[in-house]
């Protein structure tokens, strides 16, 4: 999946310019990975090992420096209460799995501030 | 996805097939676990990973109906881990058709079928009956004074297995943690290995207080039946702090239905708090490049090349151990000495890659193990017996190609146990026996061979109606069965169209069986022999060469031919004057060591013509099972590690070899097959006929 996001973003045909995208293996290696931002996004699973998505989106709402940043949630179609907790805690979109890279790059796209290289993350 | 390359598709198929292996252990596992009451969670979680990742490789390689049996199949057990349906015997049967599916699928796809089979509909639609049936999950009490703010963050899954905790009446922990992030991973396994010894980590929250960039704060939300004073003993240390979340007064407190955070939709599952999702099996899988196992999975073709490639050398090593010979005795000691040191080293050298070749071809004997497992059960449930199925010597190592071709002779063997053997419970519990029948298969090795033993505690062979039936079908006359040993009675099963049974069972079908098993594995160069008592059971024992790549000759002369005797099948070699035989039964035989060994002169057998035979000549000793035979032949040339090549088409068919090699010296000779030699001179000539006619 990360394999997957990260080609969809680097295809030029994303139109989203040159973009540096980091990948993190899991939540703990994002939160390893967030003090060495900033990120203009974040883009998570909700299900992972240990760290889940929500608890990362709530992590990063809360701290000082991570705060404005923006944070994708990604997650199956079927979890309907695990993306209304997700943008309830303050995540900003939402995308649900299966998806295609069009669907991904508007996603993106929307919540991509206008300037500066696109950055993102995912467990 | 892209183009697909053919090495990329049978990565595609071996890792595939690999993951339904390790699905199908995995429901054998949870199958034992449901039976005692308890599913194991985890159990569940992993036969989720399994399917799940099956769903992501069929995508990528755009097999489409794996994968959309695939996707139902992870939304079941998706449905099962989170609670929303009940793991019973009738979804585990669904559970464990699914992987014969599965297997029928990639067949279909790796012949390019364009049919989907039919058993995919079929099951396509009770998983779709299964799914429907989904429970809604009520709301819980809220009785833990849980903080909202963790309880806002938690998964679904995570709910699920807060909520389970909590039925069960646990104790809720609140462990505070700081971890150096250099060594995170580290310190949270330990942690993690801590915890399970007494509950379950429902999550890992970072706190966001006092985060610096160098370390990290965590609450992890754990159940555990233990008290607080045992779990902090254990847990609690200078970076980590325990806190026991008090449970409230009971009364007042409204049930949430567990949709928004503050309802107490506390899930524990401390064991493994994976969450998986579509990713969670690719976040273990690529979490890191460095792989978890030190393996490379390698086609067995390219062994086989390696092997024959080895084969040559060892022909090349040969030629120049002649070459040292002659050298010497032409005169240049000096060369000849450093000829022969050279040729000692390079022999030494090729055993090595010989063996190491070898040993990689080595699987364990549990991979069949664990399909026939599978099968046991299926059948069991299907003809309403209760069986155990006790395997032990799992871990034998044989060839892969044997292995491959052993699991339709050991599933045929099995269905005969269950089918024919076992008897009805009323039956077994009238005289005696526990309702529950005995399957047990063992395996172990034994010198160069591979022993296999299948063995139930049923009724055993009826020698009267086996007797009537070879008679019915002119396999032997009356007059001659009443002379059979028991032995022999009992090989009779091994007759084509000889079946106990009159009607035709639902699993074992006709009677079109053991000669088919027994051909299959003396196609493998092994024996099967049979054992049974009456109202005590069966027992069939399989012996198999280790492997089928490299074979260890014994080289004899017979007039102007040399054959190769794989070295396995000899116990010893004597020589031979022509005195102390006698006649026994129409055949020679002499006594060694005080039992009776029967001679055959191998020139006679391969109707080799007559030619001038020295005076002294060798018995060789052969033993397959516990038959023996000694085979008179005119010198004994050598031994040699030889690699068989199949006779071709044409010749294929021909009894009493195994196939041809190079000898060394440019020559080609044929192997024997020893099992089918003393098959044929040892079996009853009443039988052979028969046999022959068949045939």
């Amino acid at each position: 999946m990360r394999a997957f996001v990260r080609a969809a973003l680097e295809d030029p045909a994303a139109g989203l310019g040159p973009v540096d995208v980091v990948e993190a293996a899991t939540g703990f290696d994002a939160l390893r990975l967030l003090p060495r931002g900033p990120y203009q996004l974040v883009i998570s699973d909700i299900n992972m090992p240990h760290i889940n998505g929500l608890e990362l989106v709530r992590f990063i709402r809360q701290s000082d420096q991570h705060r404005e940043t923006r944070v994708l949630l990604i997650s199956t179609q079927a979890s309907e209460r695990d993306r209304e907790r997700g943008l309830s805690l303050g995540a900003d979109g939402y995308l649900p799995k299966p998806f295609t890279p069009e669907e991904l790059w508007s996603a993106v796209g929307q919540h991509l501030p206008s300037d500066a290289p696109a950055q993102r993350r995912d467990g | 996805m892209v183009e697909m390359t053919d090495k990329a598709r049978e990565e595609f198929f071996s890792e595939a097939q690999e993951i339904v292996e390790a699905f199908s252990r995995n429901l054998l596992s949870l199958d034992a676990s449901q039976r005692k009451g308890h599913p194991d969670p985890e159990l569940i979680n992993e036969a989720f990973r399994a399917v799940h990742t099956l769903k992501g490789l069929a995508g990528l390689f755009g097999a489409t109906r794996l994968g959309s049996l695939s996707h139902r199949l992870e939304d079941l057990l998706d449905a099962l881990r989170l609670g929303r349906v009940e793991l019973t015997l009738d979804v585990l049967d669904v559970l464990f058709t699914s992987v014969t599916v599965f297997t029928r699928l990639l067949e279909a796809e790796q012949a390019g079928e364009v049919e989907p089979p039919a058993a995919l509909r079929d099951l396509l639609e009770a998983i779709q009956a299964i799914s429907s049936e989904q429970k809604k999950r009520g709301g819980l009490a809220a009785t833990y004074d849980l903080d909202p703010g963790m309880l806002a963050v938690l998964t679904e899954y995570e709910e699920h297995r807060l909520r389970v905790n909590i039925e069960n009446n646990v104790n809720l922990y609140r462990l505070r943690v700081r971890f150096e992030l250099s060594s995170i991973d580290k310190e949270l396994e330990s942690t993690k290995d801590k915890a399970r010894e007494f509950g379950e980590i429902i999550t890992y929250l970072p706190t966001g207080e006092a985060s610096s960039a160098d370390s990290i704060e965590l609450d992890l939300l754990m159940a555990s039946p233990a008290d607080y004073a045992t779990v902090a003993a254990a847990l609690a240390g200078d970076n980590a702090i325990l806190e026991e979340i008090p449970r409230r007064q009971v009364g007042g407190a409204s049930a949430s239905e567990g949709g928004e955070g503050d309802e107490l939709a506390v899930s524990e599952d401390g064991l493994e708090a994976d969450r998986l999702d579509e990713d969670g099996q690719n976040i273990e899988r690529t979490g890191s490049l460095r792989s978890i196992t030190q393996t490379v999975r390698v086609d067995i073709r390219k062994l086989d090349h390696l092997m024959n490639v080895v084969g040559e050398l060892s022909i090349v090593g040969n030629t120049l151990a002649q070459l040292s010979e002659r050298v010497r005795a032409e005169g240049s000691r000096q060369v000849a000495m450093e000829l022969h040191r050279l040729q000692r080293n390079y022999a030494r050298r090729l055993t090595e890659i010989q063996d190491g070749i070898l040993e990689m071809r080595m699987v364990p004997l549990g991979q069949v193990f664990e399909r026939l497992a599978r099968a046991v059960r299926q059948m069991s449930r299907e003809l309403g017996k209760e069986i155990r199925l006790v395997i032990t010597g799992a871990e034998t190592e044989i060839d892969k190609l044997i292995v491959e071709e052993l699991s339709d002779p050991l599933m045929h063997m099995i269905r005969n146990a269950i089918d024919h053997g076992i008897e009805p419970v009323e039956e077994r519990e009238a005289v005696g026996k526990p309702a529950a029948g005995t399957i047990a298969l063992n395996a172990y090795q034994k010198g160069n061979h591979v022993m296999l033993e299948v063995e139930d505690d049923g009724r055993g062979i009826d020698e009267a109606a086996l007797i009537r039936r070879a008679v019915s079908f002119g396999a032997v006359d009356k007059g001659a069965a009443a002379e059979l040993t028991r032995e022999e009675i009992l090989s009779l099963v091994f007759l084509p169209g000889v079946s106990t049974r009159q009607e035709v069972g639902d699993l074992s079908g006709r009677g079109v069986g053991m000669d088919v098993v027994k051909t299959n594995i003396a196609k493998l160069g092994g024996v099967i022999d049979l054992h049974s008592e009456a109202g005590i059971g069966t027992k069939v024992t399989i012996t198999l060469p280790i492997t089928l790549a490299i074979v260890r000759s014994l080289l004899v002369q017979c007039g102007p031919q040399v054959f190769a005797v794989p070295l396995s099948t000899v116990s010893e070699a004597l020589t031979f004057d022509g005195t102390g035989t006698r006649q026994v039964e129409g055949r020679e035989v002499m006594t060694l060591r005080g039992s009776t060994l029967p001679l055959c002169r191998l020139a006679d057998l391969l109707m080799i013509p007559e030619y001038p035979r020295p005076a002294r000549e060798f018995v060789v000793v052969t033993t397959m099972g516990d038959r023996r035979l000694g085979l008179i032949v005119d010198y004994l040339v050598g031994q040699q590690d030889i690699v068989i090549k199949p006779l071709g088409a044409s010749l294929g068919s021909v009894r009493g070899f195994a196939g041809a090699s190079e000898l060394g010296d440019q020559r080609v000779g044929l192997v024997l097959d020893t099992a089918a030699i003393i098959e044929e001179v040892l079996t009853p000539t009443e039988m052979r006929r028969h046999e022959v006619r068949h045939g």
